[in-house]
């Protein structure tokens, strides 16, 4: 199962962060992306160099640059990551929160194609061999 | 499931493996590891309900099993000198802290997991008992999930991981890395083992379901791992690379009802573009690192050669069957042989194809395999000799063991039929 999370810092600081921080949360990164669990994830920039778009009823746009004022709003950033469960998502979810040491995450599962259940049948083992799939399938 | 549980649930999935690795570190025997770590479960089975989850659970699940096997060890020193293997680097360790236990939980734990996937894809283990104890081990998987995902029974898996346990003891196979010429033969059974599972996910040879992704995304897992864990080795990128480019097809491959949809004729907009991606990446590096002629390299090409056409008749199929040359040169066997040919009917028309496919009837290998008349069946059909076409798809939906795929070659099969008889 995929899950999107996207974390909200619930501040949006102009000081960049500290040597200290930097470097566990690229720690943590690299062991979240070592355990074949994180599929994409990335930090997001101040909102100043952002916009917001929507469409009105009437057909035209309304764009508004930022930065946005409500800061517990404000998307710090958002991780893919490929869990077994929603239990799994959160218990990643809080060891990433511990690093990043405050705000809130928003655990959603995403539009993947749901794990059918087998019944049925038995099998025996494939040959161990690779079998390229053919341009037939 | 209180909320507690489906935590201890969700942790254990995160952690276990690196429990079991680490473990079987210091007493040398997986088996013996696992037991331990299953102590530990328990252990936080009965007191975080209480006490909640600790801060770092898995540090916590690591620190009990330690002292689970420094009392193991103790006991069975005083009784008899019989699990000498458990004291091995246990004397040493007695004196250790909570956070030295961590510090060395975090230097070595990557070469603990890369020996755990090397000695449960031991070459003295058959075939489907590396698969089960690697999901198990390494995956985190229960037995009742692993019995389910390849539709045996559950007995059935127990029995298998109990016996492979007992196998590794008796062989006294190390727990290691191997090295030199070894090393390849043994990378090449992981690789084998993961590719497996993702096979099996990717199109199940038996059941009701077409496909299990949750098996493909174990198995993406796992190579992931392996990637990270031996950033070296271009098959290990070559196969990450095969898979997720596959994966990323999972969506496009089956139909609202669960029926198969063929590779051409898929909705190519519902192709992972993330998956793709990465395979490309991973392909890239695999090509960096003087893979390129790798079996899982070349396959990873060219399900590449796929990927990159955004519409299926932009396929470079002549490179394709280029790419199946090299792969047939590399790894004969008949099953390459009859995916080159697809490739040739594409690049070189049905007629030349059907020649090549018509050599393949001989082979022992492909007697009962029911991609043999599917194909033929197809270039039959090109060629307008339908009732030949006919006769083959029947043959095929005879062969196959999934159901849904049955549905499709009947459903060809008619298609075949239908059309011998307007032309009547």
């Amino acid at each position: 199962m995929r899950f999107m999370t996207i974390y909200k810092p619930g501040h949006e600081s102009t000081t960049p962060p500290t040597q200290e921080h930097m470097a566990a949360m690229g720690k943590l990164i690299e062991d979240m992306a070592r355990s074949g669990k994180l599929i994409a994830t990335d930090g997001l920039q101040h909102s100043s160099k952002g916009a917001r778009v929507s469409l009105n009823s009437d057909g035209s746009f309304k764009v508004t640059d930022g930065p946005f004022t409500e800061a517990k709003e404000i998307i710090g950033g958002f991780a893919i990551i490929d869990a077994k469960s929603k239990d799994e998502a959160i218990e990643l979810t809080k060891t990433f929160l511990r690093v990043a040491g405050g705000g809130e995450s928003e655990i959603r599962l995403m539009h993947d194609q749901p794990a059918f259940d087998s019944k049925s049948a038995a099998r025996s083992a494939n040959a161990g061999q690779p079998q390229p799939e053919s341009a037939a399938r | 499931m209180s909320d507690v549980n489906r935590a201890i649930d969700a942790v254990w999935r995160i952690e276990s493996a690196r429990l079991i690795a680490g473990l079987a570190r210091i007493t040398g025997d997986i088996g013996i590891a696992e037991d331990l770590a299953q102590d530990a479960l328990v252990a936080a089975l009965e007191r975080w309900p209480q006490t909640g989850v600790p801060d770092n659970p898995g540090s916590w699940l690591m620190a009990t099993a330690k002292h689970r096997a420094i009392d193991l060890h103790r006991r069975s020193k005083r009784i008899e000198r019989k699990h000498e293997q458990i004291g091995r680097d246990l004397d040493a360790q007695q004196e250790m802290t909570v956070s030295d236990l961590d510090a060395a939980l975090d230097d070595d734990i990557g070469d603990d997991l890369l020996r755990l996937m090397f000695t449960a894809c031991h070459p003295v283990l058959s075939t489907e008992a590396r698969v089960a104890l690697t999901l198990r081990m390494l995956g985190g998987l229960t037995t009742d999930e692993i019995a389910r995902a390849f539709v045996v029974p559950e007995a059935t898996v127990a029995q298998r991981i109990v016996r492979a346990k007992r196998t590794l003891s008796e062989a006294r196979v190390p727990f290691e890395v191997p090295r030199g010429a070894d090393r390849d033969e043994r990378l090449s059974s992981v690789l084998g083992v993961i590719y497996l599972v993702f096979n099996e996910g990717y199109s199940a040879t038996a059941g009701d379901d077409w496909t299990r992704p949750a098996l493909c995304e174990d198995a993406l897992r796992l190579g992931r791992i392996l990637a990270g864990l031996a950033p070296n080795e271009p098959e290990v990128h070559g196969l990450v690379a095969l898979m997720e480019i596959q994966a990323s097809r999972l969506r496009a491959r089956t139909g609202p009802s669960g029926e198969p949809i063929l590779l051409l004729d898929q909705d190519r907009g519902r192709w992972d573009r993330l998956l793709i991606g990465r395979g490309l990446a991973a392909l890239a590096r695999a090509e960096e690192l003087g893979g390129a002629s790798g079996p899982y390299a070349l396959q990873a090409a060219i399900v590449a050669c796929h990927a990159r056409a955004r519409k299926a008749e932009e396929t470079d199929w002549e490179r394709i069957v280029a790419l199946y040359d090299a792969l047939a040169e590399l790894t004969p066997s008949p099953i390459v042989e009859l995916n080159r040919a697809v490739a040739v009917s594409m690049a070189y028309g049905p007629a030349l194809a059907l020649e090549l496919v018509d050599e393949l009837r001989s082979e022992a290998v492909l007697k009962n395999y029911h991609l043999l008349p599917s194909v033929r069946g197809d270039l039959l059909m090109k060629l307008g000799r339908l009732r030949e076409a006919k006769q083959e798809f029947d043959q095929a939906a005879s062969l196959t063991r999934n159901a849904r795929e049955r549905e499709l070659l009947l459903s060809r099969s008619r298609k075949a039929a239908d059309g011998a008889t307007n032309e009547a």
